[in-house]
Protein backbone atom coordinates (compact mmCIF):
# COMPACT_ATOMS: atom_id res chain seq x y z
CA UNK A 1 0.00 0.00 0.00
CA UNK A 2 2.26 3.19 -0.99
CA UNK A 3 -0.57 5.55 -0.99
CA UNK A 4 0.74 5.88 2.45
CA UNK A 5 4.02 6.79 0.82
CA UNK A 6 1.86 9.06 -1.45
CA UNK A 7 0.21 10.84 1.29
CA UNK A 8 3.82 11.20 3.63
CA UNK A 9 4.83 13.23 0.55
CA UNK A 10 2.01 15.14 -0.17
CA UNK A 11 2.46 16.25 3.35
CA UNK A 12 6.13 16.75 3.27
CA UNK A 13 5.15 18.99 0.01
CA UNK A 14 2.91 21.16 2.04
CA UNK A 15 4.88 21.70 4.76
CA UNK A 16 7.72 22.98 3.02
CA UNK A 17 5.92 25.40 1.48
CA UNK A 18 6.69 29.03 2.66
CA UNK A 19 2.99 29.24 4.01
CA UNK A 20 3.91 26.38 6.32
CA UNK A 21 6.77 28.32 7.40
CA UNK A 22 4.59 31.80 7.81
CA UNK A 23 2.77 29.62 10.07
CA UNK A 24 -0.48 29.16 8.80
CA UNK A 25 -2.69 25.98 8.70
CA UNK A 26 -3.76 24.54 5.87
CA UNK A 27 -7.39 22.90 5.97
CA UNK A 28 -7.31 21.62 2.09
CA UNK A 29 -5.84 19.95 -0.78
CA UNK A 30 -6.71 19.82 -4.23
CA UNK A 31 -5.41 17.12 -5.62
CA UNK A 32 -5.84 15.46 -9.50
CA UNK A 33 -5.48 11.85 -9.80
CA UNK A 34 -5.18 10.05 -12.63
CA UNK A 35 -6.95 7.10 -13.84
CA UNK A 36 -3.82 5.48 -15.06
CA UNK A 37 -1.48 7.04 -11.68
CA UNK A 38 -1.99 3.87 -9.88
CA UNK A 39 -3.47 5.28 -6.94
CA UNK A 40 -6.35 4.61 -5.06
CA UNK A 41 -8.54 7.20 -3.57
CA UNK A 42 -10.17 5.66 -0.99
CA UNK A 43 -6.71 4.25 0.43
CA UNK A 44 -4.83 7.69 -0.11
CA UNK A 45 -7.47 9.37 2.03
CA UNK A 46 -6.87 7.07 5.03
CA UNK A 47 -3.28 7.26 4.80
CA UNK A 48 -3.11 11.40 4.54
CA UNK A 49 -5.33 11.47 7.35
CA UNK A 50 -3.10 9.62 9.30
CA UNK A 51 -0.20 11.43 8.13
CA UNK A 52 -1.79 14.93 8.64
CA UNK A 53 -1.80 14.54 12.37
CA UNK A 54 0.50 17.02 14.09
CA UNK A 55 1.35 18.58 10.78
CA UNK A 56 -0.08 22.09 9.67
CA UNK A 57 -2.57 19.61 7.62
CA UNK A 58 -4.26 18.03 11.04
CA UNK A 59 -7.68 17.89 9.88
CA UNK A 60 -7.51 19.09 6.36
CA UNK A 61 -9.45 17.73 3.89
CA UNK A 62 -7.76 15.89 0.81
CA UNK A 63 -9.89 16.63 -2.07
CA UNK A 64 -9.52 14.56 -5.29
CA UNK A 65 -10.31 15.29 -8.63
CA UNK A 66 -10.34 12.14 -10.84
CA UNK A 67 -8.77 12.85 -14.55
CA UNK A 68 -9.95 10.68 -17.05
CA UNK A 69 -7.83 8.89 -19.31
CA UNK A 70 -7.65 10.04 -22.96
CA UNK A 71 -5.23 8.73 -25.58
CA UNK A 72 -4.84 9.73 -29.14
CA UNK A 73 -3.44 7.96 -32.26
CA UNK A 74 -0.35 10.23 -33.56
CA UNK A 75 -0.77 8.97 -37.35
CA UNK A 76 -4.74 8.92 -38.01
CA UNK A 77 -5.64 11.40 -35.29
CA UNK A 78 -8.11 9.10 -33.65
CA UNK A 79 -8.71 10.38 -29.58
CA UNK A 80 -10.32 7.58 -27.36
CA UNK A 81 -10.92 6.82 -23.92
CA UNK A 82 -8.56 3.66 -23.55
CA UNK A 83 -10.20 3.09 -20.18
CA UNK A 84 -9.24 1.10 -17.18
CA UNK A 85 -7.16 -1.38 -17.66
CA UNK A 86 -6.15 0.92 -20.87
CA UNK A 87 -6.42 -0.16 -24.52
CA UNK A 88 -4.01 1.84 -25.77
CA UNK A 89 -3.96 0.11 -29.62
CA UNK A 90 -5.61 2.40 -31.83
CA UNK A 91 -9.39 1.26 -32.75
CA UNK A 92 -8.94 2.71 -36.07
CA UNK A 93 -6.09 1.52 -37.36
CA UNK A 94 -4.77 -0.63 -35.29
CA UNK A 95 -1.66 0.68 -34.28
CA UNK A 96 0.16 1.21 -30.84
CA UNK A 97 3.62 2.44 -31.66
CA UNK A 98 1.85 6.08 -32.22
CA UNK A 99 -0.22 6.25 -29.29
CA UNK A 100 0.14 9.64 -26.89
CA UNK A 101 -1.42 9.44 -23.97
CA UNK A 102 -2.95 12.80 -23.22
CA UNK A 103 -4.10 12.43 -19.66
CA UNK A 104 -4.22 9.68 -16.99
CA UNK A 105 -1.13 9.67 -15.70
CA UNK A 106 -1.91 12.95 -13.20
CA UNK A 107 -0.80 12.99 -9.81
CA UNK A 108 -0.09 16.31 -7.82
CA UNK A 109 -1.29 18.96 -6.32
CA UNK A 110 -3.35 21.66 -7.27
CA UNK A 111 -4.42 23.95 -5.00
CA UNK A 112 -3.77 24.32 -1.07
CA UNK A 113 -6.43 26.29 1.09
CA UNK A 114 -4.34 28.11 4.05
CA UNK A 115 -5.52 30.28 6.73
CA UNK A 116 -3.59 32.27 9.48
CA UNK A 117 -0.58 33.07 9.73
CA UNK A 118 1.52 35.82 7.95
CA UNK A 119 0.03 36.46 5.07
CA UNK A 120 3.01 38.44 3.43
CA UNK A 121 4.63 35.29 2.16
CA UNK A 122 8.02 35.83 1.01
CA UNK A 123 9.09 34.92 -2.33
CA UNK A 124 10.95 31.79 -2.58
CA UNK A 125 14.05 33.16 -3.73
CA UNK A 126 14.48 34.78 -0.21
CA UNK A 127 13.92 31.48 1.35
CA UNK B 1 -8.76 34.82 6.32
CA UNK B 2 -8.58 31.70 3.70
CA UNK B 3 -5.65 32.10 0.86
CA UNK B 4 -5.97 29.66 -2.04
CA UNK B 5 -2.45 29.03 -3.69
CA UNK B 6 -3.07 26.80 -6.97
CA UNK B 7 0.22 25.00 -8.15
CA UNK B 8 0.61 21.97 -10.54
CA UNK B 9 3.35 20.19 -8.68
CA UNK B 10 3.79 16.00 -9.25
CA UNK B 11 3.20 14.97 -5.75
CA UNK B 12 6.50 12.49 -6.31
CA UNK B 13 8.49 15.08 -7.49
CA UNK B 14 10.85 14.69 -4.85
CA UNK B 15 11.32 11.09 -5.83
CA UNK B 16 11.49 11.77 -9.19
CA UNK B 17 14.43 14.47 -8.96
CA UNK B 18 16.47 12.27 -7.20
CA UNK B 19 15.80 9.88 -9.46
CA UNK B 20 16.85 12.14 -12.51
CA UNK B 21 19.80 13.12 -10.54
CA UNK B 22 20.99 9.86 -9.50
CA UNK B 23 20.42 8.92 -13.53
CA UNK B 24 22.80 11.52 -14.12
CA UNK B 25 25.33 10.83 -11.63
CA UNK B 26 25.47 7.05 -12.15
CA UNK B 27 25.90 7.78 -16.06
CA UNK B 28 28.85 10.05 -15.71
CA UNK B 29 30.27 6.67 -13.36
CA UNK B 30 29.92 4.61 -16.57
CA UNK B 31 26.59 2.63 -15.00
CA UNK B 32 23.77 2.25 -16.02
CA UNK B 33 20.87 0.55 -13.67
CA UNK B 34 18.49 -1.92 -14.58
CA UNK B 35 15.29 -1.98 -12.10
CA UNK B 36 13.22 -5.23 -12.07
CA UNK B 37 9.66 -5.42 -10.88
CA UNK B 38 7.50 -8.60 -10.43
CA UNK B 39 5.28 -10.59 -8.29
CA UNK B 40 6.91 -12.40 -4.99
CA UNK B 41 7.80 -15.76 -6.39
CA UNK B 42 7.89 -14.93 -10.23
CA UNK B 43 11.68 -16.93 -10.52
CA UNK B 44 13.70 -13.32 -11.07
CA UNK B 45 16.30 -13.97 -8.30
CA UNK B 46 17.34 -17.69 -10.03
CA UNK B 47 16.80 -15.94 -13.56
CA UNK B 48 18.73 -12.98 -11.78
CA UNK B 49 21.46 -15.52 -10.39
CA UNK B 50 22.15 -17.11 -13.97
CA UNK B 51 22.70 -13.23 -15.71
CA UNK B 52 24.88 -12.14 -12.94
CA UNK B 53 26.80 -15.30 -13.62
CA UNK B 54 27.31 -14.97 -16.90
CA UNK B 55 28.43 -11.16 -16.73
CA UNK B 56 31.42 -12.38 -14.38
CA UNK B 57 32.09 -15.11 -16.82
CA UNK B 58 32.34 -12.59 -19.78
CA UNK B 59 34.12 -10.26 -17.42
CA UNK B 60 31.98 -7.38 -16.89
CA UNK B 61 31.57 -5.68 -14.08
CA UNK B 62 28.03 -5.98 -12.80
CA UNK B 63 26.75 -5.32 -9.05
CA UNK B 64 23.18 -6.17 -7.48
CA UNK B 65 21.06 -5.13 -5.13
CA UNK B 66 18.15 -6.70 -3.84
CA UNK B 67 15.45 -5.57 -1.88
CA UNK B 68 12.92 -7.20 0.16
CA UNK B 69 10.86 -6.56 3.52
CA UNK B 70 12.66 -9.27 5.34
CA UNK B 71 15.80 -12.09 5.34
CA UNK B 72 18.82 -12.18 3.00
CA UNK B 73 18.11 -15.24 1.26
CA UNK B 74 17.69 -13.10 -1.83
CA UNK B 75 21.56 -11.66 -1.20
CA UNK B 76 22.85 -14.90 -0.08
CA UNK B 77 21.74 -16.68 -3.47
CA UNK B 78 22.63 -13.53 -5.87
CA UNK B 79 26.29 -13.95 -3.97
CA UNK B 80 27.14 -17.32 -5.46
CA UNK B 81 27.73 -15.47 -8.70
CA UNK B 82 30.60 -14.27 -7.54
CA UNK B 83 29.62 -10.47 -7.88
CA UNK B 84 29.03 -7.51 -5.38
CA UNK B 85 25.55 -7.98 -4.04
CA UNK B 86 23.90 -5.74 -0.84
CA UNK B 87 20.74 -6.67 0.71
CA UNK B 88 18.35 -3.78 0.83
CA UNK B 89 15.70 -4.24 4.09
CA UNK B 90 13.09 -2.29 3.73
CA UNK B 91 11.54 -3.11 7.26
CA UNK B 92 8.00 -3.44 5.48
CA UNK B 93 8.38 -1.02 3.19
CA UNK B 94 6.03 -2.03 -0.36
CA UNK B 95 8.74 -0.42 -2.53
CA UNK B 96 11.89 1.27 -2.93
CA UNK B 97 11.91 4.62 -3.50
CA UNK B 98 15.21 6.82 -4.86
CA UNK B 99 16.70 8.38 -1.98
CA UNK B 100 16.85 4.91 -0.47
CA UNK B 101 18.70 3.73 -3.50
CA UNK B 102 20.93 6.28 -3.19
CA UNK B 103 21.70 5.91 0.33
CA UNK B 104 22.43 2.43 -0.68
CA UNK B 105 25.09 2.92 -3.22
CA UNK B 106 27.20 5.44 -1.38
CA UNK B 107 30.34 3.73 -0.26
CA UNK B 108 29.03 0.70 -1.70
CA UNK B 109 28.84 0.60 -5.28
CA UNK B 110 31.83 -0.75 -6.45
CA UNK B 111 33.87 2.01 -8.96
CA UNK B 112 33.92 0.95 -12.40
CA UNK B 113 30.52 -0.90 -11.99
CA UNK B 114 28.69 -0.98 -15.65
CA UNK B 115 25.35 -2.57 -14.63
CA UNK B 116 23.29 -2.32 -11.34
CA UNK B 117 20.53 -5.05 -11.36
CA UNK B 118 18.01 -4.10 -8.77
CA UNK B 119 15.66 -6.72 -7.64
CA UNK B 120 12.89 -4.36 -6.01
CA UNK B 121 10.42 -5.46 -3.50
CA UNK B 122 8.25 -8.25 -4.74
CA UNK B 123 4.91 -6.41 -5.92
CA UNK B 124 3.70 -5.31 -8.60
CA UNK B 125 1.76 -2.48 -7.36
CA UNK B 126 3.99 0.28 -5.38
CA UNK B 127 6.81 -0.60 -6.87
CA UNK B 128 5.57 0.74 -10.11
CA UNK B 129 5.41 4.45 -9.41
CA UNK B 130 8.85 4.92 -8.21
CA UNK B 131 11.49 6.06 -10.84
CA UNK B 132 14.82 4.61 -8.96
CA UNK B 133 17.13 6.37 -11.59
CA UNK B 134 17.11 2.99 -13.75
CA UNK B 135 17.82 3.05 -17.78
CA UNK B 136 15.86 -0.11 -18.24
CA UNK B 137 12.60 -0.90 -16.31
CA UNK B 138 11.93 -4.79 -16.42
CA UNK B 139 8.79 -6.28 -15.22
CA UNK B 140 9.43 -10.34 -14.69
CA UNK B 141 6.22 -12.57 -14.96
CA UNK B 142 6.06 -16.56 -14.78
CA UNK B 143 3.78 -18.45 -17.02
CA UNK B 144 1.95 -19.97 -13.77
CA UNK B 145 0.57 -16.50 -13.08
CA UNK B 146 -2.22 -16.33 -15.85
CA UNK B 147 -2.18 -14.48 -18.80
CA UNK B 148 -3.99 -11.41 -17.59
CA UNK B 149 -1.18 -10.02 -14.95
CA UNK B 150 -1.02 -7.45 -17.37
CA UNK B 151 -4.17 -5.85 -17.59
CA UNK B 152 -4.34 -6.52 -13.72
CA UNK B 153 -1.16 -4.19 -12.98
CA UNK B 154 -1.54 -2.21 -16.16
CA UNK B 155 0.77 0.24 -14.57
CA UNK B 156 3.72 -2.12 -13.85
CA UNK B 157 3.65 -3.43 -17.19
CA UNK B 158 3.05 -0.09 -18.88
CA UNK B 159 5.92 1.20 -17.77
CA UNK B 160 8.28 -1.47 -18.76
CA UNK B 161 11.08 -1.07 -20.98
CA UNK B 162 10.73 -4.53 -21.51
CA UNK B 163 8.81 -7.82 -20.17
CA UNK B 164 10.83 -11.29 -18.99
CA UNK B 165 8.27 -14.11 -19.31
CA UNK B 166 9.82 -16.72 -16.33
CA UNK B 167 9.48 -20.63 -15.86
CA UNK B 168 8.86 -21.46 -19.79
CA UNK B 169 9.88 -25.45 -18.59
CA UNK B 170 6.65 -25.22 -16.66
CA UNK B 171 4.46 -23.27 -19.60
CA UNK B 172 2.72 -26.73 -20.79
CA UNK B 173 1.67 -27.73 -16.66
CA UNK B 174 0.43 -23.79 -16.32
CA UNK B 175 -1.39 -24.26 -19.76
CA UNK B 176 0.22 -20.97 -20.19
CA UNK B 177 -1.68 -19.03 -23.08
CA UNK B 178 1.54 -17.19 -24.78
CA UNK B 179 -0.65 -15.35 -27.07
CA UNK B 180 -3.35 -14.23 -24.53
CA UNK B 181 -0.55 -13.12 -22.67
CA UNK B 182 1.25 -11.86 -25.86
CA UNK B 183 -1.82 -9.49 -26.13
CA UNK B 184 -2.65 -8.46 -23.05
CA UNK B 185 1.16 -6.79 -23.18
CA UNK B 186 0.40 -5.26 -26.58
CA UNK B 187 -3.10 -3.98 -25.12
CA UNK B 188 -1.13 -2.17 -22.09
CA UNK B 189 2.45 -1.29 -23.76
CA UNK B 190 2.55 -1.45 -27.27
CA UNK B 191 5.64 -2.09 -28.97
CA UNK B 192 7.44 -3.51 -25.69
CA UNK B 193 9.28 -6.58 -26.35
CA UNK B 194 8.61 -9.77 -24.66
CA UNK B 195 11.22 -12.02 -23.84
CA UNK B 196 10.57 -16.11 -23.23
CA UNK B 197 13.06 -17.29 -20.64
CA UNK B 198 13.84 -20.56 -18.51
CA UNK B 199 16.41 -20.40 -15.52
CA UNK B 200 15.84 -24.00 -15.09
CA UNK B 201 16.67 -25.41 -18.86
CA UNK B 202 18.50 -21.92 -20.02
CA UNK B 203 16.14 -21.04 -22.74
CA UNK B 204 16.44 -17.22 -23.13
CA UNK B 205 19.32 -17.16 -20.35
CA UNK B 206 21.49 -14.01 -21.54
CA UNK B 207 18.81 -11.74 -23.01
CA UNK B 208 18.20 -9.75 -19.95
CA UNK B 209 21.99 -9.16 -20.13
CA UNK B 210 22.32 -8.29 -23.80
CA UNK B 211 19.42 -5.87 -23.58
CA UNK B 212 20.67 -4.39 -20.10
CA UNK B 213 24.48 -3.96 -22.22
CA UNK B 214 22.47 -2.70 -25.45
CA UNK B 215 21.26 0.41 -23.10
CA UNK B 216 24.44 0.94 -21.06
CA UNK B 217 26.45 1.28 -24.80
CA UNK B 218 23.54 3.64 -25.74
CA UNK B 219 21.34 1.67 -27.52
CA UNK B 220 17.78 2.97 -27.96
CA UNK B 221 15.19 1.77 -25.27
CA UNK B 222 11.63 1.54 -25.86
CA UNK B 223 9.92 3.96 -24.49
CA UNK B 224 6.24 3.17 -23.21
CA UNK B 225 3.18 4.75 -24.25
CA UNK B 226 2.48 5.74 -20.39
CA UNK B 227 5.78 6.86 -19.65
CA UNK B 228 5.67 9.48 -22.67
CA UNK B 229 5.01 13.05 -21.88
CA UNK B 230 1.83 14.33 -22.91
CA UNK B 231 1.70 15.75 -26.02
CA UNK B 232 1.49 20.06 -25.12
CA UNK B 233 -0.93 20.85 -27.65
CA UNK B 234 -3.46 19.96 -25.51
CA UNK B 235 -2.43 22.59 -22.98
CA UNK B 236 -2.88 20.17 -20.08
CA UNK B 237 0.50 19.93 -18.12
CA UNK B 238 3.07 22.49 -20.46
CA UNK B 239 3.25 25.24 -18.50
CA UNK B 240 6.04 24.33 -15.81
CA UNK B 241 5.92 27.73 -13.85
CA UNK B 242 2.16 27.03 -13.79
CA UNK B 243 1.71 27.98 -9.97
CA UNK B 244 0.82 31.22 -8.77
CA UNK B 245 -1.08 32.94 -5.97
CA UNK B 246 -4.58 34.21 -5.39
CA UNK B 247 -3.01 36.86 -3.42
CA UNK B 248 0.54 38.89 -3.28
CA UNK B 249 3.67 37.30 -3.98
CA UNK B 250 4.67 34.02 -6.33
CA UNK B 251 4.12 31.03 -5.29
CA UNK B 252 6.46 29.18 -3.21
CA UNK B 253 6.17 25.59 -5.34
CA UNK B 254 6.40 27.51 -8.50
CA UNK B 255 7.39 25.15 -10.82
CA UNK B 256 5.16 22.25 -11.99
CA UNK B 257 6.71 18.69 -12.93
CA UNK B 258 5.17 16.66 -15.14
CA UNK B 259 5.04 13.12 -13.42
CA UNK B 260 7.46 10.91 -15.59
CA UNK B 261 8.70 7.03 -14.95
CA UNK B 262 10.62 7.15 -18.32
CA UNK B 263 14.19 6.64 -19.26
CA UNK B 264 16.22 8.79 -20.63
CA UNK B 265 16.12 9.32 -24.35
CA UNK B 266 19.11 8.00 -25.42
Amino acid sequence: MHEMSIAQAIVDQVEASSEARAGSTAHQVNLQVGELAGVVPDALRFGFDLVCEGTVLAGAELRIEPVPALAECGPCGTGWAPGMPPDLVCPTCGSGTGTELVSGRELQITAVHWSGGDIRVPRAEEL
Amino acid sequence: MCRVVELKQSVLARNDECAVALREELTARGTVVVNLLSSPGSGKTELLERELTLARERGLAVAALTADLATEHDAARLARSGVPVKQVLTDGLCHLEAHMMRAQLDGWLPDGTRLLFVENVGNLVCPAGYDLGETLRVVLASVTEGEDKPLKYPTAYGLANLVVVTKTDLAAAAAFDEAAFRANVVRVNPGVEVVLTSARDGLGVGTLLERAVAALEGGPVHRPVMARPAPHRHGGDGDPDAGHHHHDGPAHHGAGHEHQHSAPLR
